[in-house]
């Protein structure tokens, strides 16, 4: 079986310019809803805060729980349906009365309602302020330092030329992917940098299969104009890259759509990392490579 | 080529038996992470700063009784809020006298304003031993007090200057495991002042060297709580320091209420005996943490050195309290940073979604494959079978611990390990529609995809790295798994397939290869 026939020829090459205004309007789009949201959607990891997760008995309107809340300040909060009717997601961000004991005083709260509803306690967390600060200065490290680390090897194995256009690619996958999250308004959690993490590499795996024929076929056909090589390298590596995204995206949508609530976020960035970073591999990776050899000789690709 | 095939496949056999033999009993040797089975974990601040405060009052203490054993006069002995303790004498010729106390003091000389006044404040490697020992000791006391409780496999590590992460899979009740962890457990015994008048105090008259605390007292019939005040003399006679055992006991003679029993050691009994005898007709208060137990009265001198503290405690909380007490007090007031409860429940709905996801992704993955490459793709299949095996007894043999996260990097290995499979199969198509015949274009397939495999794996390898090294709990368990599959798929999606590979084509003389 083929999806993608032996000798197909498409010209990404020509149509770069169509492509990199799309990926910098999704990306401006993304920025502009940074600013209309207020920042990112951070989660308790991040922004600090205590999180309650309560299973009723019985399907339990939002209202009826933030009524028998009332008499305690609960301050920045969020109290959300989480999965299904039954389960509630109760999260303060702040409140005057302490987060240390908020957790209890929420539980005890409620059990004096019991018009409510039975209930039990699913999950509780709380992130001290600092401890969420100490995480986001962490978790940008760690990113930087592996673009680096990848930069650096790619530059061994390759060029430096060709690790700096993975690294825009890659740069760009993240960026999308938070596009994502702050238009739907998801949290941005722990898990979630360990997604943009795993997008990295994953996105790269298809770039260097880009990569390696185009160094192949850069050798082998010296005479050819170097945008035609590149062009017919994406396309004859297009099966491939297709092929290695489906299989990929056939376990995160498994994930996305069986893996239930508490990971849904995160199989949501593993699903848009997913499909970004395989177009990304196609019409943003390789293409840089050409913006940048127009400047200077065929010859410094190879 | 027969003899090559050979050795590979005893390889293949051998690597496969280990991983088996690593993984089995996988209930034994994978054990699920607080996120999967239920837990709960913690990071504790230790206030070391509180510590060094307390180091520097017990100085100020020991200092006092000196200058009065070498009669010393001073107008001002105290300390300031950097901890530097001021003295100043009344007369000049007593300075060398001081100074030669302080001698025996790890105390270094500061300049402090104020003629005549003297300041002496800890050096910063003493500072530095102080806070150590505080967190050092704070995490003995909190492991004891979490092995009195009973709790299956704990996890109790230092982390970094004055933090502590504690992990205790399985509890079912936090919020008494908190207050087990998290209480100072400072038991001291003070004298109550009832001459001075109580009124007087409570209105902000309280008199030096006193302080006043609180009894907290719940009302059996109304459940109301009221919030009995004490005045005290502020120095402790006597603390749990010189504790041997506390136990709880049921008084059989009124309401069958538990109390707690607690046996001092000899210094402690001589000690107390020292101060009933003293005091005999006073209230001497039972203090906790700065809240008053109860506070009876001395009736004779006690010289056998046991004592009761009661004042209306549920067993647990009985039971509770002997375990801190038995355990010793923290050298310092703990903080809690974070806090992560799982109840049981949601961890095996975890546990349940993560293998249902695992097994829909995984037989979504073997039919494409099969579809796509038909036989090849069966091959393919047979070794992301393997590779899950490896994966298994990787994780047995380092005894990781399995997270959801980590259920989610098993599974996107999955998608994956087939992807080496893919590349090299689109590669042995290509030679295959150059006319090679089969052998030489599985054999170009393999050689020239391997390095393409090597460098893509690799990067996703640095990135994973990067990613275990900033992660904690849960996302670790991501980065290993991710980790563990990328090695995995190398030997399985390479070696393993060419070997089956090889094996199908020496045994049959294939014209055309089904891929």
């Amino acid at each position: 079986m083929q999806i993608i026939k032996p000798g197909v020829n498409i010209n990404f090459i020509d149509k770069r310019k169509f492509f990199q205004t799309l990926s910098v309007a999704i990306i401006l789009l993304g920025v502009v809803f940074y600013f209309i949201r207020g920042g990112f959607n951070f989660g308790i990891d991040f922004a600090g805060g205590t999180l309650v997760q309560l299973r009723f008995e019985k399907d339990t309107s939002i209202e009826a729980v933030r009524e028998g809340l009332k008499d305690i300040s609960l301050g920045d909060s969020v109290i959300q349906h989480f999965g299904s009717d039954r389960e509630i997601l109760i999260r303060v961000e702040r409140s005057e009365s302490g987060l240390e004991g908020m957790q209890t005083r929420i539980k005890e709260t409620l059990k004096k309602h019991p018009e409510i509803g039975k209930f039990e306690v699913e999950r509780t967390e709380m992130v001290g302020p600092q401890v969420g600060k100490d995480l986001r200065k962490k978790a940008l490290l760690a990113i930087t330092y592996a673009l680096l680390g990848i930069i650096v090897y790619i530059a061994w194995r390759f060029q430096l030329k060709y690790g700096i256009a993975a690294i825009i690619a890659l740069v760009h996958d993240v960026l999308v992917t938070l596009t994502a999250f702050t238009v739907t308004n998801r949290e941005i959690n722990l898990p979630i940098i360990a997604a943009l993490l795993a997008i990295i590499g994953y996105s790269l795996n298809d770039t260097i299969v880009v990569f390696d024929r185009i160094r192949e076929n850069l050798k082998a056909r010296r005479k050819e104009a170097y945008e035609v090589t590149i062009n017919t390298s994406i396309n004859e590596t297009l099966s491939r890259t297709l092929l290695t995204s489906i299989t990929t995206l056939l376990v995160v949508l498994s994930l996305f759509v069986l893996g239930g609530e508490v990971i849904h976020n995160f199989s949501f960035a593993l699903l848009v990392g997913v499909i970004v970073g395989t177009y990304s591999s196609i019409f943003i990776a390789s293409p840089v490579l050409v913006i940048w050899q127009s400047k200077s000789k065929r010859k410094s690709l190879l | 080529m027969k003899k090559d095939l050979n050795w590979r496949v005893i390889l293949i056999i051998i690597v496969l038996g280990f991983a088996v033999w690593s993984a089995l009993p996988l209930k034994d040797k994978i054990s699920l992470g607080l996120d999967l089975q239920g837990g709960m974990h913690l990071i504790l601040e230790v206030e070391t700063d509180k510590a060094v405060e307390n180091a520097a009052f017990r100085m100020l203490d020991n200092i006092k009784n000196d200058l009065r054993k070498e009669r010393v006069r001073y107008t001002t002995l105290r300390k300031d809020e950097n901890n530097t303790i001021i003295i100043e004498p009344r007369e000049e010729k007593d300075s060398p006298k001081i100074e030669k106390i302080i001698e025996n003091y790890p105390l270094q000389k500061t300049a402090v304003s104020g003629e005549g006044k003297q300041g002496y404040a800890f050096g910063s490697a003493h500072t530095k031993r102080i806070k150590e020992n505080a967190v050092d000791q704070a995490l003995e006391t909190i492991r004891n007090r979490i092995d009195q409780f009973g709790v299956n496999e704990p996890t109790l590590q230092r982390q970094g200057k004055d933090r502590i992460l504690i992990q205790l899979p399985g509890i079912d009740d936090p919020e008494r495991a908190i207050k087990l962890i998290g209480q100072t457990a400072l038991l001291e015994f003070k004298l109550v002042n009832d001459e001075y008048g109580l009124d007087k105090a409570l209105r902000g008259n309280v008199p030096t060297g006193h302080e006043v605390l609180y009894q907290k007292r719940v009302d059996k019939v109304t459940g109301s709580v009221k919030q009995v005040p004490y005045l005290l003399k502020k120095r402790a006679l006597l603390t749990g320091e010189y504790l041997t055992n506390a136990e709880v006991r049921i008084d059989s003679q009124q309401f069958n209420e538990p109390y707690v029993l607690i046996v001092f050691d000899k210094t402690g009994s001589r000690l107390f005996k020292k101060i009933t005898r003293e005091s005999v007709g006073k209230k001497l208060a039972i203090i906790l943490d700065n809240s008053v137990y109860s506070a009876p009265v001395i009736q004779e001198e006690i010289p056998d050195g046991r004592a009761q503290i009661s004042g209306m405690f549920s067993m647990d909380e009985a039971h509770d309290l002997s375990i801190v007490l038995r355990a010793g007090s923290l050298p310092a007031p703990v903080k809690i940073l974070e806090n992560r409860t799982v109840g049981p429940s949601l961890g095996r709905d975890s546990i349940d979604k993560g293998l249902n996801s695992m097994i829909l992704g995984g037989i979504l993955v073997i039919i494409f494959m099969f579809i796509y490459y038909r036989f090849s793709g069966s091959i393919a299949n047979l070794a992301l079978f393997l590779n899950i095996v490896l994966i298994a007894g990787a994780m047995g043999y380092f005894r990781a611990t399995l997270t959801l996260p980590g259920i989610a990097g098993i599974i996107l290995t999955i998608g994956m390990a087939v992807d080496a499979n893919v590349l090299i199969f689109e590669r042995i198509r290509e030679e295959m529609r150059l006319g090679k015949t089969v052998r030489a274009s599985v054999d170009g397939g393999f050689s020239k995809a391997f390095l393409t495999i090597l460098d893509a794996n690799v990067t996703t390898l640095i990135a994973s790295v990067f990613l275990f090294q900033f992660g904690t709990g849960p996302v670790k368990g991501f980065a290993v798994t991710l980790i563990i599959g990328i090695l995995a798929s190398m030997f399985t999606a390479v070696f393993v397939s060419r070997v089956v590979f090889n094996f199908a084509l020496s045994r049959v003389q294939v014209k055309k290869l089904s891929i």
